[in-house]
C-alpha cells in the first residue's frame, strides 16, 4: 500500500478527516523549507502538498504568485525541490509528500528522469495543474510503474464523461477544486461542494479532497464534514509572507494546529 | 492532404490541451461551437461581409518596384494588411472570434496584449457588437504603448495593467486565462495569436487564413504565377500562418518565418523561440518555447513590442520539425534598416514586427534571379513605432 493510501485508510479507520496543507517550497526562502515541512508534520498534517516553484502560474492567484516569485529569486527549480524532499525524509518517513506544479520544469527534466528523481527522493504524488488526463497518459503511467500517485483536479464544470475520464488515470486522492477561479480567489459555497461530491463518489473511489478557498477553522471543519481532505494553501501562504522570519515556523504552527484541531472536533 | 491539428488538437507532438481542469469545460464547449459555425454558411456570409465592409478586405498585393530595383534581384510584392481597418492583420481574427461569441451568447469578452494591436482590434469589435470589454496589459507594456491604451479607452474597453511576473505580454496572457476561469459563464477569451490551448490555434489561424487565401488569387492576377517564397514576422505567428496555411500543400512555394533576434542570438537578448528554443509546455500548448535549463520561462527582448513574446504557435514548431517552413531570425538593427528603406523607397510606414520579415526579403532577394518573385506580409503599419523609432534616433517629441 502507497503511504498516501495507508495514510486515508488510518484516518478512516480513526473517523478523522485529512489536513493537507500546499506551501511553495523555497518560500520565503530555500532553508526554511525543510523546517516548514517539518512543523506542518508536527502540527498535524496527514500529507504535505509541496508547490514547485514556476514564472508562469497561471491557475494562481496574486498570494501563490508572490511566493513562486520569491522562491525563484533564490533559484529554487525542480531539482532543489527534490533536494528538500529528499532532506525531509531523512528524519521523517510517514507523512506523505505531493509535488504540485505546472508542466515545464518536468519537460525541462525529461519524464523519465523525473520519475525516476522523485522516486529516489521519496515522492508520493505529483499533481502537474496543466497535464489533464488526456495530455498525461504517458506521464501518469511512468509514474504508476515507480508506485508514485497521478493525482487529479476536478471541477465544478466537470462534466459525468469529463469525471469517467479522470478516474481511468487518477490515484492517491481527488482534488477537487470547489471555485470557478484562481487558488486564494474567494470563499468557497459548502453546500454547492456538497452538491457536486456524489457524482464524483459515483465514478471514484479515491478519497476526495476540497481546496480553493478555505480560509478558516471554521470553513475546513465544515468542509470536513462532507470531504475526505481538506485542503489550505494560500491561506498558509499569505501567513508565510506576513511573517518574519523568526515567527515564521511558529506562526505556521499555530495556524495548522487550530485547523487540526477545529476538523478533529 | 494537410489536415492537422487531429481531433485532440494536435500537430504531430506539438500543440494540445494542457490547462487546469478548470477551463476544460469552457474549451470544450468552445471547439463545440467552433465545430458548428465554422462551416455555417450564415456564419461563413457574415464573416466575409463583415471583413469586406468593416475592414476593408480585400487588402491589395503591391509590386515594390522600386525596393526590388535598390536590391536587385527578385521582385518583391507586399500583402497590405496595414492597410486593414485598426492597421494589422489582428483584426481578421477578432472579427471572426467576436462573432463566435455573439453566437455563443456572451456578453463579455476579454483579450491579452502585448503592444496593443490585438487590444485595439478586440476593443473595436466589441464597440462594434456592443459588448463589454476588458484587456489585460503588462505594466511594463502600458508604459511603452501609451497610445493604444488610450485608444482602447476611447473604444470603450477597460484596460487592466498586470504587475505579475515581468509584467509583459505572457503575463497578460496568464491574467486572461485567470479571468476566464473565474468568469467563464458570461465570458469569451478572445486570443490574438495562433497559440493556447485548442482549438485557439486551429481557429485564429482559420480566420487569419484570408489573408493566404486572397494572395493566391491575386498573385495569379498579377504575376500569372505563385511567387517562389512567402515571407512573415513571428512572433506568436498569426500572420504567418494566416500567410502560409493555403500554401502548405503547394510544396513549390517556400514559407519563412522571420523571427526576432534583438541584439542577437548570441547575446541571448531576443525573442527567436523557434531558432533558439526548446519544446515545453506553456500556455495550453506543447510548443518551442525560450526557457532556463530548469524549465523557467525567460524574459525575451525586440524592438518590436508584438514579437517580443517566449512561445510560438505550435502549427509553427511542427512545420519547422517537418521542414516544410523554415525559420530565421533578424536583428533589431536589421529591422530598423528595413523599415527607413520602405518608408523611403515605396512610401509605405512599416511596422517594425514586418520590417522584420522586410529585412529578411532584403537579405534574400539580392541572391534570387530578377523573374522570381517573394511575397511579403506587411502585417501592420508603424504609426504606433513612431516613440520608438524616434527614440532610436536619437529624437524626441
Amino acid at each position: 500500500m502507497s503511504r498516501i493510501a495507508a495514510t486515508f485508510a488510518a484516518l478512516k479507520q480513526n473517523n478523522r478527516k485529512a489536513l493537507i496543507p500546499f506551501i511553495t517550497a523555497g518560500d520565503p526562502d530555500p532553508a526554511l523549507a525543510v523546517p516548514l515541512m517539518h512543523a506542518l508534520a508536527k502540527a498535524g498534517a496527514d500529507v504535505i502538498e509541496l508547490g514547485v516553484p514556476f514564472s508562469d502560474p497561471m491557475a494562481d492567484g496574486p498570494t501563490i504568485q508572490r511566493a513562486n516569485e520569491r522562491a525563484l529569486k533564490h533559484g529554487v527549480s525542480l531539482k532543489t525541490v527534490l533536494g528538500f524532499v529528499t532532506e525531509f525524509r531523512a528524519t521523517n518517513g510517514s507523512t506523505p509528500v505531493v509535488l504540485m506544479g505546472y508542466a515545464n520544469p518536468i519537460e525541462a527534466m525529461g519524464y523519465e528522469a523525473f520519475a525516476n528523481a522523485a522516486l529516489a527522493a521519496g515522492v508520493d504524488g505529483v499533481l502537474v495543474v496543466d497535464y489533464p488526463p488526456q495530455e498525461a497518459a504517458r506521464f501518469a503511467e511512468l509514474l504508476e510503474q515507480r508506485k508514485i500517485d497521478a493525482i487529479f483536479l476536478l471541477s465544478p464544470t466537470s462534466t459525468e464523461l469529463r469525471i469517467k475520464e479522470v478516474a481511468r488515470y487518477a490515484r492517491g486522492y481527488i482534488y477537487y477544486v470547489s471555485l470557478r477561479g484562481v487558488t486564494g480567489a474567494a470563499n468557497l459555497d459548502v453546500a454547492d461542494v456538497a452538491k457536486k461530491l456524489p457524482n464524483i463518489r459515483a465514478h471514484i473511489k479515491l478519497p476526495i479532497g476540497v481546496g480553493f478557498g478555505i480560509r478558516d477553522a471554521q470553513t475546513a471543519r465544515a468542509v470536513g464534514q462532507i470531504a475526505d481532505a481538506v485542503v489550505i494553501g494560500s491561506r498558509l501562504v499569505q501567513e508565510i509572507e506576513s511573517s518574519s522570519r523568526e515567527d515564521v515556523l511558529d506562526n505556521i504552527s499555530t495556524l495548522v494546529n487550530d485547523i487540526r484541531s477545529a476538523l478533529d472536533r | 492532404m494537410y489536415d492537422l491539428p487531429d481531433e485532440s488538437g494536435h500537430f504531430g507532438q506539438y500543440g494540445g490541451v494542457f490547462v487546469a481542469e478548470t477551463l476544460i469545460e469552457a474549451l470544450d464547449q468552445l471547439k463545440a461551437e467552433y465545430e458548428r459555425y465554422r462551416h455555417d454558411p450564415a456564419f461563413r456570409a457574415e464573416f466575409e461581409y463583415e471583413l469586406k465592409h468593416y475592414v476593408g478586405r480585400p487588402s491589395p498585393i503591391y509590386h515594390a518596384r522600386r525596393w526590388s530595383e535598390h536590391f536587385g534581384g527578385a521582385q518583391v510584392y507586399l500583402k497590405r494588411e496595414d492597410l486593414n481597418h485598426t492597421g494589422a492583420h489582428k483584426i481578421n481574427n477578432t472579427v471572426g472570434q467576436a462573432l463566435l461569441a455573439k453566437r455563443m451568447g456572451k456578453p463579455r469578452v476579454i483579450a491579452e496584449t502585448g503592444a496593443g494591436q490585438h487590444g485595439v482590434a478586440t476593443a473595436t469589435v466589441a464597440a462594434r457588437y456592443g459588448m463589454k470589454c476588458v484587456v489585460y496589459m503588462g505594466s511594463e507594456d502600458i508604459k511603452r504603448q501609451a497610445q493604444n491604451v488610450y485608444r482602447m479607452k476611447l473604444l470603450g474597453a477597460e484596460v487592466v495593467a498586470v504587475e505579475s511576473g515581468s509584467k509583459t505580454l505572457k503575463d497578460a496572457l496568464n491574467e486572461a486565462m485567470r479571468d476566464w476561469v473565474t468568469n467563464v459563464d458570461d465570458t469569451f477569451y478572445i486570443i490574438g495569436t495562433v497559440a493556447g490551448p485548442h482549438p485557439y490555434p486551429m481557429m485564429v489561424r482559420d480566420f487569419q487564413s484570408v489573408i493566404g487565401i486572397e494572395s493566391r488569387v491575386q498573385m495569379l492576377d498579377m504575376a500569372g504565377r505563385q511567387p517562389d517564397a512567402v515571407l512573415a514576422c513571428v512572433g506568436g505567428g498569426s500572420n504567418a500562418m494566416g500567410l502560409f496555411y493555403p500554401y502548405i500543400s503547394d510544396e513549390k512555394v517556400r514559407l519563412v518565418g522571420v523571427e526576432a533576434a534583438g541584439h542577437g542570438l548570441e547575446t541571448g537578448k531576443h525573442a527567436a523561440t523557434l531558432c533558439a528554443g526548446k519544446p515545453g509546455v506553456l500556455h495550453g500548448n506543447r510548443t518551442y518555447l525560450m526557457q532556463d535549463d530548469n524549465g523557467q520561462i525567460i524574459e525575451t527582448h525586440s524592438i518590436s513590442a508584438g514579437l517580443d513574446y517566449p512561445g510560438v504557435g505550435p502549427e509553427h514548431s511542427w512545420l519547422k520539425d517537418c521542414g516544410r517552413a523554415e525559420y530565421v531570425a533578424v536583428t533589431d538593427d536589421e529591422a530598423l534598416a528595413a523599415f527607413h528603406n520602405l518608408c523611403r523607397l515605396e512610401g509605405i510606414i512599416p511596422a517594425l514586427e514586418s520590417s522584420h520579415a522586410l529585412a529578411y526579403a532584403a537579405k534574400m532577394a539580392p541572391r534570387m534571379k530578377a523573374d522570381q518573385i517573394l511575397l511579403v506580409n506587411l502585417s501592420g503599419r508603424g504609426d504606433k513605432d513612431m516613440h520608438t523609432v524616434a527614440e532610436k534616433s536619437g529624437l524626441k517629441f
